[in-house]
């Protein structure tokens, strides 16, 4: 018999307003629908109503956790209008702090992600080691979020060379502290088994759901927008692309820890090789025209439009955060499992709601939970899967 | 003030979180509150999954037009008394959010907010300071 769950707008497992409906026939979920719009603020509409530098503070107030990623793409959609590049040294500073919050997202999720297979220690865990990036950036840029490095032509604030060192010290804390995570997640079984063959997203529905970031390359499709399109310090440093081809949730953990690596690896690189010399370029007018800018955020691709008459303000701005993709993918994902893995698929592509609803959203769903009976299910299963491993 | 809830609401207050329409940062600066470097539960304050057992409300983000209703709904099964912390600029005053044609103003004017914690984000000592601001009041 098919019933209905239904999850949110306010739930204790979520923190942003949204609305799933579970169809499930006893413990097997067979549909999801989905019902966002719930964080929609008009980003696009204020757009218009701001100055070119002011928008940059705007679009970082879209999601607090990719408040780089926004105005990353925004200013490089400014400065394809004005023909411009960024000068070497804000370009180096630029990727830094891009993949420096690539790893604090990173974190987050994995935190969350822990939390959601209820598994807390692992979020705790995760969670304390990402403390001292926070504080990283406050040093850098003087808040724990919303950093604000971004402008047009440049960067806001220079990194001091007196301040290198300390990156240095947490890049080797981190690195430390990443393989242990990486080694201590891969070996438990009982995350092994919660996270295994769970929601598995095949290459073919990655490409027909157009999903990007560690969604698609968890799933084997190779796609990175640093390296199919670099921009900024991103073909100036060595690094590699993961990609994981089994599309279970595992895989896209496995994406995102080996991605710390990875980011680790660049910003140790851009810290040796930052040349030295001014951190932006002057813009003093916007010529009419229109521009693209793309960034690969934590979560995928980032995409911003705008279009100048010459004036002070945009006339049209178009964001496209990744989640929009991402999070229709989960329809197929959460088919046929149990009611139990369905709130750790549909975490799995990382959604961020005020990412994507900035803009209208009409449809797409997922994510789904029974509250207390979800977690009392979770508790039961991870016993059996206990005994069973003990056996 | 000062009946039998008051009194005890000092002790441990159990506070749930309502984001209406945030950017999520604040959000996560509620979360870091209970992970281990802040650790609010050391005093007894628990983040909790149900309105009907709050204390406090923990509310952040402007309040949009589809969220409304919701907000309200919340806190009228919130039992009374209850303290309303406004965590954020968003929850303050819609600030950049003005001229928005969704947003239906800041929570002051659908509710009676008793703390305002403003900063975008408030780092979570303020936020602690803000709570303990509120308790010291009862
Ligand atoms: S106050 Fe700032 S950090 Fe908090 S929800 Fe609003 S925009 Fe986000």
């Amino acid at each position: 018999m098919r019933r209905i769950v239904p999850i949110g707008p306010y739930h204790p497992l979520q923190e942003e307003p949204e609305f799933f409906k579970l169809i499930v026939e006893g413990e097997k979920v067979v549909d999801l629908e989905i019902n966002i719009g719930y964080n929609h603020r008009g980003h696009e509409f204020i757009s218009q109503t701001l100055t070119w530098d002011q928008v940059s503070f705007l679009v970082e107030r879209i999601c607090g956790i990719c408040s780089d990623s926004h105005p990353y793409a925004y200013v490089l959609a400014v400065e394809d209008i004005v023909h411009i590049t960024a000068p070497p040294r804000a370009q180096y500073i630029r990727t830094i702090i891009g993949e420096l919050e690539r790893i604090h997202s990173h974190y987050l999720w994995l935190g969350l992600a822990g939390h959601f297979i209820g598994y807390n220690t692992v979020w705790m865990w995760v969670w304390r080691y990402r403390e001292p990036l926070l504080d990283l950036f406050e040093l850098i840029m003087g808040n724990r979020n919303h950093y604000a490095i971004n402008k047009i032509g440049g960067a806001r604030r220079d990194i001091l060379p007196e301040d290198y060192p300390k990156i240095e010290k947490y890049l080797d804390l981190l690195e430390k502290k990443n393989t242990m995570f990486t080694n201590a997640i891969l070996d438990d079984p009982v995350i092994r088994a919660r996270l295994e063959n769970v929601g598995v997203l095949t290459k073919e529905d990655a490409i027909a759901y157009a999903v990007t970031g560690p969604t698609a390359r968890g799933s084997g499709y190779a796609c990175d927008v640093r390296k199919d399109d670099p921009y900024d310090a991103y073909d100036k440093v060595d690094w590699n692309m993961v990609v994981f081809p089994e599309g279970d949730v595992l895989a896209k953990a496995k994406v995102r820890l080996i991605e710390c690596h990875e980011s680790i690896k660049i910003v140790r690189q851009c810290l040796k090789d930052m040349p030295d010399g001014p951190i932006e370029t002057r813009v003093d007018e916007i010529p009419p025209g229109e521009g693209i800018g793309r960034h690969e955020a934590p979560r995928g691709e980032v995409f911003h439009y705008v279009r100048s008459d010459g004036s002070n303000m945009p006339v049209r701005h178009k964001v496209r955060a990744p989640s929009y993709m991402n999070i229709a993918s989960n329809v197929v994902a959460v088919r046929g499992y149990s009611i139990a893995d369905a709130a750790l698929v549909l975490a799995a592509v990382d959604p961020c709601y005020c990412c994507t609803e900035r803009t209208f959203v009409y449809e797409n769903g997922k994510k789904k939970y029974s509250g207390q009976d979800l977690l009392r299910l979770s508790w039961k299963k991870t016993e059996d899967i206990k005994r069973r491993y003990k056996k | 003030m000062g009946n039998a809830k008051l009194w005890g609401l000092k002790k441990s207050p159990w506070v749930f979180h309502l984001a209406a329409a945030p950017c999520n940062n604040c959000d996560i600066e509620i979360l870091d509150l209970i992970a281990p470097r802040w650790d609010v539960e050391r005093f007894g304050i628990v983040l909790i999954g149900s309105p009907r057992h709050a204390d406090a409300l923990l509310v952040t983000g402007v309040i949009n037009r589809k969220t409304l209703p919701r907000v309200l709904r919340v806190y009228e099964q919130t039992p009374k008394p209850c303290l309303v912390i406004a965590i954020g600029a968003c929850a303050c005053s819609p600030n950049i959010f003005t001229p928005s044609y969704n947003v239906v103003g800041p929570y002051d004017k659908h509710m009676p907010v008793d703390v305002y914690i403003p900063g975008c984000p408030p780092k979570p000592e303020t936020m602690i300071m803000g709570i303990i601001k509120a308790l010291k009041r009862l």
